[in-house]
């Protein structure tokens, strides 16, 4: 009986889980087709993610002759941290099953040690490249993640928990208004996540000139099964911020936890819909400016540092009582 | 009770005996195993003391009218088992790393009463015996800080240890004064029933976080920390950052929260915690900062203490401020946040610097700048490093990142607080937790990656090899407890809940009893964090790619030189050094915190000579206030030192001078 109560939850969680990593390569594919189109190329098709995962799947691995076991392992401890921390964002559905594992603190922690480890493996192989992706890395997310948190620390106190599941659902019932807070974290949030996925103007992931790598050397030692872990694990990470965008500040059409399966279908669309808006506006965005100097970027980071503290100081104030 | 008193009592035989024995080659392995054996006895007294009634005892002993006092209560009982399982594990790992010692004889004698010392503060009962115990505390760690007193730089660090380990004794002396009041009610149990008046407490609270704040390294009292720690030996480093700053920590909460209790002058002032607050903020910001601009490994790891007693204070700061505004749920809370956050540090600091001796014992180098590539030479010891570094750069399902979690999670209790100053101050330590944490990771990398992975940059990183067992054991023991209790967060929950109940009279909600392990400080729908399956996630999550990208894809792996671009350069001096990693954050906060300059000087075109770059940085603190304050006394004593060289006739004239001058002011004064 109690298994039979367990399982449609289950199913859920599974499906959802699923769902993350078959539909991380698509977005992938989708935002590098719109950016072409708008640079008038044809682009590579929609579906060559999954290809280019597929031919890397089947090649023979060259690592480095004093790679130590942690680089061989990282790609697939950073492909779990990343897999993890996407299952516990709600995308389409809120209450899932295992939603109460970890709350938003406890996601972008998650996003902190696959980054973490992402680091040390580019300082393994002791070259030029993988220590400039690191110590680039470690400046970026010294500046990223405190912001983050505040953006985390302002929508828990507007909506009283850092569930993310309660937070969806206090969104969506829109008691909270509009509120200024909102606004500068949600602008404080693109700026974040467009440093976290390492875009333009942070980070430009389809090149490898060495005056803008960061991502791109710290893995560039990794080839084959490791490299498309690493890739995999990239596409998730994008997925993942774009969900937690969507749940977050836009979660109309959202499933609850007891709907029919109507609301479940109409909650899958809903989110196939917004993935794919956000996703063209991020090639937009990503066309519409250029690369920054490495060392502008702190300036961009403080400044959603600061947008995010001054939302939060704004909702303590404002409460006044 | 009376068995931690024998075993104090045996641990300083033992540093007698050691006296004797340190000539012996077998000396070490009585010292270390005695210690050992007694710490083992002495955290079984703490944790059966964890939910028992408090028992007491007075020995006829120390000052007349007063005797020696000691009690044993959950608090109490909580620390020594803190103590004592930082104590057990450096007294393993010196097992083994005791035999690298050339100078036995300065070490072996003071370990064990160092350890009697720390034991002795947690057991305290007046004020007397508790500022003797801190006081052989400090002066058996003084004599263990200059055992390596050939070495450059170690005296000057013993020095300024010795000063400030002064004047932290001397601001406690002077709350326990105050605290005692005129009579001399010098037992804790007359301080607790002693009305006090709100000027008299506030006194009494800022003597006690200055005179805890400098033996735990609070900003700005820190300066000898990164001198001391790393001066000592590793096990004793390890110790005095994992142990010895939990020690000043305990002493704060027994002042500030049981002796200075409310009782009897109503709710204690919101002020008081606006500044522990403060100074919590700017010690976790601070310290991780110093940590970062660092390339000695040792001092690295002792200013990272710095910012994880920034931590703790900062949880200590919330639990005043909601206990001011009575809200006992919140500062239960807070509490058992700050208290898990002391148990985390001792386990992963003490696992740190263990690492820390082990990479000192296999290379003989502390400088960052001259290792690399010891993750080939050191496998279990690096792995520990790593588990131990990624714990302290909170990153889950390890311990650090639990109690950082409940300390946010206390932040974001309530918003609403009635007091402006409590309002502003909460959100910014919100935002300097956050800071200190996300810096922490950074460093940690450095720490971790700089020192273990590259390639060596030094003959002597390239020839290291592993060390004895018994450091390995230490190492992965605490390992794996940095592991356990990041997993398993809600049964060190409940075991601290007696603790805080016995401060606060309120405590977290039981945790053992919520399906699945998870831990719900508040509400299941305002947060819930589940270590065991996030755990749990990971592990089957990689196993089953593993299997998979085995089982399906291709599996053959080859060898072959670094890629690099196609331009791999032989060198290791080509990498990137601990100075270069850390080269941008130096630039994005150092720039002006630290007056960081980097000065390129290229030759002429035509010129044959070298290009130059110099690096210079500035320490604020040291620069306005330590140097001001010991230029000042030095001044001072070249004045006076004109005094020692005058004729009788001058002194008769000055006692006589000064006779009449007291006179006349006893007069004056009726």
């Amino acid at each position: 009986m109690s298994a039979l109560h367990f399982l449609p939850p289950l199913l859920l969680q599974g499906a959802q889980m699923a769902l993350v990593l078959l539909a991380a390569p698509l977005l992938t594919g989708w935002v590098r087709k719109v950016k072409a189109r708008l640079l008038r190329r044809r682009g590579p098709p929609l579906l060559q993610p999954y290809r280019d995962l597929l031919r890397l799947f089947g090649k023979e691995a060259v690592i480095a002759e004093n790679a130590s076991w942690l680089f061989r392992t990282a790609p697939y401890l950073i492909f779990a941290f990343t897999w993890v921390a996407a299952a516990l964002v709600p995308s389409f559905a809120t209450g899932l099953m295992f939603s109460w594992t970890g709350d938003l603190i406890a996601i972008i922690a998650l996003l902190g040690a696959a980054r973490f480890l992402l680091a040390l493996a580019g300082l393994d192989i002791g070259t030029g490249f993988g220590g400039i992706g690191a110590s680039r890395e470690v400046m970026i997310a010294a500046l990223a993640e405190p912001a983050m948190l505040m953006i985390v620390v302002t929508l828990a106190l507007i909506a009283g928990a850092t569930q993310l599941s309660t937070i969806a659902t206090f969104m969506l019932s829109g008691v909270q208004g509009l509120r200024v807070s909102l606004a500068l974290a949600l602008v404080a949030f693109v700026i974040v996540a467009l440093a976290e996925n390492a875009r333009i103007p942070v980070d430009n992931p389809a090149t490898h000139l060495e005056l803008t790598m960061v991502h791109e050397a710290m893995v560039l030692e990794y080839s084959a099964r490791h490299l498309a872990m690493i890739e995999l694990a990239a596409a998730l990470k994008l997925l993942l911020t774009c969900s937690l965008l969507i749940c977050i500040f836009f979660p109309f059409g959202m499933a609850n936890a007891g709907d029919a399966a109507r609301g479940y279908a109409l909650g899958l669309l809903a989110y196939g819909g917004k993935l794919a808006l956000v996703g063209a506006i991020l090639a937009v965005f990503e066309t519409a400016i250029a690369k920054m100097r490495v060392f502008r970027v702190p300036g961009l980071l403080g400044a959603a540092l600061m947008l995010s503290l001054l939302g939060l100081l704004l909702l303590y104030i404002s409460r006044g009582f | 009770m009376t068995p931690a008193l024998l075993a104090i009592l045996a641990l300083c035989a033992t540093g007698m005996l050691g006296v004797i024995w340190a000539r012996l080659p077998a000396g070490r392995w009585g010292v270390y195993s005695a210690s050992l054996g007694l710490s083992v006895v002495l955290m079984l007294v703490g944790i059966g003391a964890l939910a028992a009634p408090p028992s007491g005892l007075t020995l006829p002993l120390g000052v007349p009218w007063i005797g020696v006092h000691l009690r044993l209560d959950a608090l109490a009982g909580f620390f020594l088992v803190v103590v004592n399982l930082g104590a057990g594990g450096a007294s393993l790992y010196a097992l083994g790393y005791g035999q690298h010692e050339k100078m036995p004889e300065r070490v072996l004698p003071f370990f064990p009463v160092f350890l009697a010392g720390m034991n002795l503060v947690v057991l305290a009962d007046d004020a007397f015996t508790f500022l003797f115990a801190w006081e052989l505390m400090s002066v058996s760690s003084f004599a263990l800080v200059i055992a390596h007193h050939r070495e450059s730089g170690t005296m000057l660090a013993g020095y300024v240890y010795l000063i400030m380990a002064s004047l932290s004794a001397l601001l406690l002396l002077l709350a326990f004064a105050l605290l005692a009041g005129p009579a001399g009610d010098y037992a804790f149990a007359l301080m607790r029933a002693r009305a006090v008046t709100p000027g008299m407490a506030g006194a009494v609270l800022l003597l006690a976080l200055l005179g805890a704040g400098a033996k735990a390294g609070l900003i700005p009292l820190h300066a000898w920390l990164p001198l001391a720690h790393p001066a000592a030996p590793s096990h004793v480093s390890a110790l005095m950052s994992g142990v010895m700053t939990k020690v000043a920590v305990y002493g704060f909460i027994r002042i500030v929260f049981d002796l200075l209790d409310g009782k009897l002058t109503g709710p204690p002032a919101w002020w008081g915690a606006v500044g522990v607050l403060a100074l919590g903020g700017v010690t976790a910001v601070g310290g991780i900062l110093y940590a970062l601009m660092e390339s000695d490994l040792k001092r690295l790891l002792a200013y990272s203490t710095v910012e994880n007693i920034g931590i703790i204070f900062i949880g200590l700061g919330l639990a005043m401020a909601f206990r001011a505004t009575n809200f006992p749920a919140g500062a239960a809370l807070a509490l058992t946040a700050a208290l898990f956050h002391v148990f985390n540090h001792a386990v992963m600091k003490s696992l740190l610097f263990f690492g820390a001796g082990a990479v000192i014992t296999a290379t003989g180098a502390r400088d960052m700048e001259q290792l690399g590539g010891l993750i080939h030479r050191l496998p279990q010891t690096s792995f520990a490093f790593l588990i131990g570094a990624a714990a302290i750069s909170a990153l889950p399902p390890l311990n650090g990142f639990v109690s950082e979690w409940l300390t946010f999670q206390a932040i974001l209790l309530r918003p609403d607080m009635p007091q402006w100053g409590l309002k502003i101050m909460i959100p910014t330590d919100g935002a300097l937790l956050a800071l200190a944490a996300a810096l922490a990771a950074s460093c940690f990398v450095k720490a971790f990656g700089i020192t273990f992975l590259g390639r060596p940059r030094s003959a002597l990183a390239a020839a290291a090899h592993e060390v004895d067992r018994f450091s390995r054991a230490a190492m992965l023991g605490f390992a794996a407890l940095a592991v356990l209790a990041g997993v398993l967060p809600g049964v060190l929950i409940d075991t601290l809940a007696p603790v805080v109940s016995a401060v606060l009279g309120a405590r977290l909600p039981v945790q053992i009893t919520v399906p699945w392990l998870s831990i719900i400080p508040v509400a299941a729908s305002r947060s819930s964090y589940n270590g065991l399956l996030i755990f749990t996630f990971l592990t089957s999550a990689t196993l089953l790619t593993v299997f998979v990208i085995h089982r399906f894809a291709a599996r053959t792996l080859r060898r072959a030189p670094a890629w690099d671009c196609g331009f791999p350069d032989a060198s290791p001096a080509t990498q990137y050094s601990g100075a270069s990693l850390s080269e941008p954050l130096r630039r994005v906060f150092g720039t002006t915190l630290f007056q960081a300059r980097t000065v390129v000087t290229l030759p002429p075109p035509g010129d044959t000579g070298p290009a130059r770059i110099v690096k210079s940085r500035r320490d604020p603190i040291w620069d306005f206030l330590y140097a001001p304050v010991g230029q000042a006394v030095g001044r001072m004593a070249d004045v006076m030192n004109h005094l020692q060289f005058l004729t009788i006739r001058r002194y008769l004239a000055f006692v006589f001078i000064a006779l009449i001058t007291l006179l006349l002011a006893l007069a004056l004064w009726q």
